[in-house]
């Protein structure tokens, strides 16, 4: 789907079911925003599905991002802020389900803009996000190598050896192809903007709605230990945590995923 | 700078796509000899058909065992994914039938498999898809040739039978340059030699019957999807790019993006022509992955030690690998190829068809057959083979002398290859 937020044009995925249709206002609207360097399609385990029970799913490229018109923003306050444009074109409140630099964008537009977000469901974040130096490097230098490092620690020892749970696809090599294809600069802009905010754990003591998080026990690019400090400034929220998941739960433990958004969404009713 | 933490090829060979059994503990993969897969509920079966979640739902779509082998191909090739097929031509045919529609174009190299060369030539105009074969030596060939409808560049990175060496990158810049995937054959390579999404091919295409497979006990194929190829650009692939009514309006694009072409690939092109791979070849092919570098590895330095006997024996008029001086390739082929281009090479023998047809009926150790990239040395004379009805300018026109010989190195002693070759071409010139 192709919509306009502050006159410029972004792409989503709604899992081929338009967000306009019958009753649609009885259906929540489920943002899902991606990471550093990625897009849509890391939710393509969670969107096609939730759209056919019961919500309206829109899984959006950020600014510059997979199919959406450029510049792409830089700080994760213009992003919280560009998240309430979208949603207020998108015409209701939202869930917003974010991933790693998403999940900083969910926690800041949640702290900003309490009327827009009604509820957050985030994975693969801590309180700090800092950047391995040789990666933001090779990021800064537009250098390949980049996307192969994120590929590398971003999955579970798991996938280092496979077994996907969609037959016959490579994880490690999907998300590598990802970053891969992002449109210059734009990896080591997101990557920069992720270690320079410092508002997590101070947006996470200010947020009442309902959240679920979502962590991977042997993720290593944002431990389990890094989301600590959130884990207590939200006091409220459940905390889902999956034992054999790396960074990436939404790709890795895709079954607990979607079972989890189903029970968030539930309770949020 | 830090290296990625990723197993290296060796390591994959054996590994990728596979974790021991959580049930049995079973080490190697199962065969997972099963048509259907229970549902866990009627939700889960919807959500299945519907390609909401992921998982088997009958083995034509996917299947634990062959599931194993694409990803380990996907690995091995450094591509997204991958979709085994019943044979190394059920996978050209996926990739065509999954890109293109009819009215559509596909500029090819001239010299390849005799076989794809047929599908393209002959079997695909019946379902308007032309094709344009030119010059794989001469970029600026592929450049030429290609028309506002064409929808694809295709060749085999080691050519057949003159093992012409593709390069790779200045076709993929011709092929991007016009909005156009590149899909390459790389059967002869295998990845171990060369992984062609690394120089700009978007899609990979193997015999795995081949070096893959490596004991000449299966046949199959596979399509790797390189990922980086933008379907979406400029709308000139509908399959991918448009509201498919298969799966109730699906855009492959929009959906899986980088995964665009596999899912349509598997989705539409195995649940509709329905060639898959069966769970028992998956398992052959796969003993064959796991020893893949030390194979290829022992096939180039046999080549080479036959190379160099060939050189020197008097019944022999030409040569042609490509780490032969004489090649035109040789240059590239050291640059792309620094673990050896291959073990399939051709030569002439003096004395026209006559003395090849002695040649091969004198051959012991080696075997005379149609096949290439088995564990043992193989054989054939095309001139008195499958191309027997051609006429000497026919042949000539097609590459193929009367005298050529093609020869696929095997694993046997090389000494023990090099006596027999060496007898056999004595016997050729006793007339
Ligand atoms: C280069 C090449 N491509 C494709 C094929 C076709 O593969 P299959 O025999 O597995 O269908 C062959 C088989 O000889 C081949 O040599």
């Amino acid at each position: 789907m192709r919509f306009e937020v502050d006159g410029r044009s972004v792409y989503a995925a709604t899992g081929a079911v338009p967000i306009q249709r019958a009753r649609a206002e009885e259906l929540p609207l489920v943002l899902f925003v991606h990471g550093a360097g990625m897009d849509r399609t890391v939710w393509s385990q969670q969107t096609r599905w939730l759209a056919h029970h019961g919500a309206r799913a829109v899984a959006v490229d950020l600014p510059g991002h997979g199919f959406s018109e450029g510049p792409a923003l830089s700080s994760i306050a213009e992003l919280a802020n560009w998240i309430a444009s979208t949603a207020e074109a998108l015409g209701d409140p939202v869930h917003v389900v974010g991933h790693s630099m998403g999940a900083f964008i969910g926690l800041e537009t949640a702290a900003q803009h309490t009327d827009t977000v009604a509820s957050l469901v985030l994975m693969g974040l801590g309180a700090a996000m800092p950047v391995h130096p040789d990666l933001q490097a090779a990021a800064d230098s537009d250098n390949p190598l980049a996307a192969d490092l994120m590929a590398g620690w971003m999955h579970g020892p798991d996938q280092k050896f496979g077994l996907n749970p969609t037959p016959g696809m490579s994880m490690t090599g999907t998300s590598r192809a990802v970053i891969e294809t992002s449109p210059k600069g734009v990896l080591a802009n997101d990557l920069t903007m992720c270690a320079n905010y410092e508002g997590a754990a101070d947006a996470a003591a200010s947020i009442t709605c309902p959240t679920t998080l979502v962590l991977g026990r042997l993720d290593r690019m944002t431990p389990r230990r890094a989301a600590q400090p959130l884990v207590e400034a939200l006091g409220h929220a459940r905390v889902i945590e999956l034992a054999t998941a790396g960074h990436a739960p939404m790709m890795e433990e895709p079954n607990v995923v979607r079972a989890t958004l189903a029970d968030h969404l539930a309770a949020c009713r | 700078m830090v290296e990625p933490d990723h197993h290296h090829f060796d390591t994959r060979a054996l590994h990728a796509g596979q974790r021991p059994d959580p049930t049995t503990g079973s080490r190697a993969v199962p065969i997972h000899q099963t048509t259907s897969y229970v549902f866990d509920s009627v939700d889960h079966a919807a959500g299945l058909f519907n390609l909401e979640v992921s998982g088997h739902l009958y083995s034509r779509i996917s299947n634990p065992t062959v599931a194993v082998l694409e990803e380990r191909l996907a690995s091995l090739e450094g591509g997204v994914g991958a979709v085994c097929t019943s044979s190394g031509q059920a996978a050209l045919h996926l990739a065509v039938a999954t890109i293109l529609n009819t009215g559509d174009h596909v500029v090819a190299s001239r010299n390849i498999y005799g076989g794809s060369h047929n599908l393209l030539n002959l079997t695909m105009p019946r379902f308007g898809i032309s094709t344009t074969f030119v010059d794989p030596r001469d970029p600026n060939a592929f450049a030429s040739a290609i028309l506002p409808e064409t929808r694809l560049v295709f060749a085999e990175t080691l050519g057949n039978p003159g093992i012409e060496v593709l390069n790779i990158g200045a076709v993929a810049e011709v092929a991007h340059d016009a909005g156009l995937p590149l899909a390459v054959d790389s059967t002869f390579a295998t990845p171990y030699l060369m992984r062609p999404i690394e120089h700009g091919a978007d899609i990979v295409i193997h015999s795995v019957t081949k070096f893959l497979g490596g004991h000449g006990v299966a046949i199959g194929g596979v399509v790797v999807d390189g990922g980086r190829f933008d379907w979406a650009a400029d709308g000139k692939f509908p399959t991918l790019s448009e509201p498919y009514d298969g799966y109730h309006g699906i855009t492959f694009t929009e959906e899986f993006g980088t995964a665009a072409l596999s899912m349509r690939a598997r989705a539409e092109g195995l649940r509709d022509f329905g060639g898959c791979m069966s769970p028992a070849n998956a398992f052959y092919l796969l003993q064959g992955v796991e020893t893949l570098p030390l194979r290829m590895a022992r096939h180039v330095e046999n080549t080479h030690r036959v190379v160099e006997m060939l050189d020197a024996h008097e019944a022999v008029s030409w040569i042609s690998h490509p780490s032969h001086a004489s090649h035109p390739d040789h240059e590239l082929a050291s640059r792309l190829y620094p673990n050896g281009a291959g073990a399939i090479l051709s030569f002439g023998v003096h004395g026209g068809r006559d003395a090849g047809r002695r040649f091969i009926e004198a051959v012991d150790l080696a075997s005379h057959l149609a096949n290439v990239g088995d564990a043992k040395t193989l054989v054939i004379h095309p001139g008195s083979t499958t191309h027997q009805q051609m006429s000497a300018e026919d042949l000539a026109s097609a590459g193929i002398g009367e005298e050529l010989i093609r020869l696929s190195v095997g694993l046997e002693d090389p000494e023990d290859i090099c006596d027999d070759l060496s007898r056999a071409l004595r016997a050729s010139q006793k007339s």
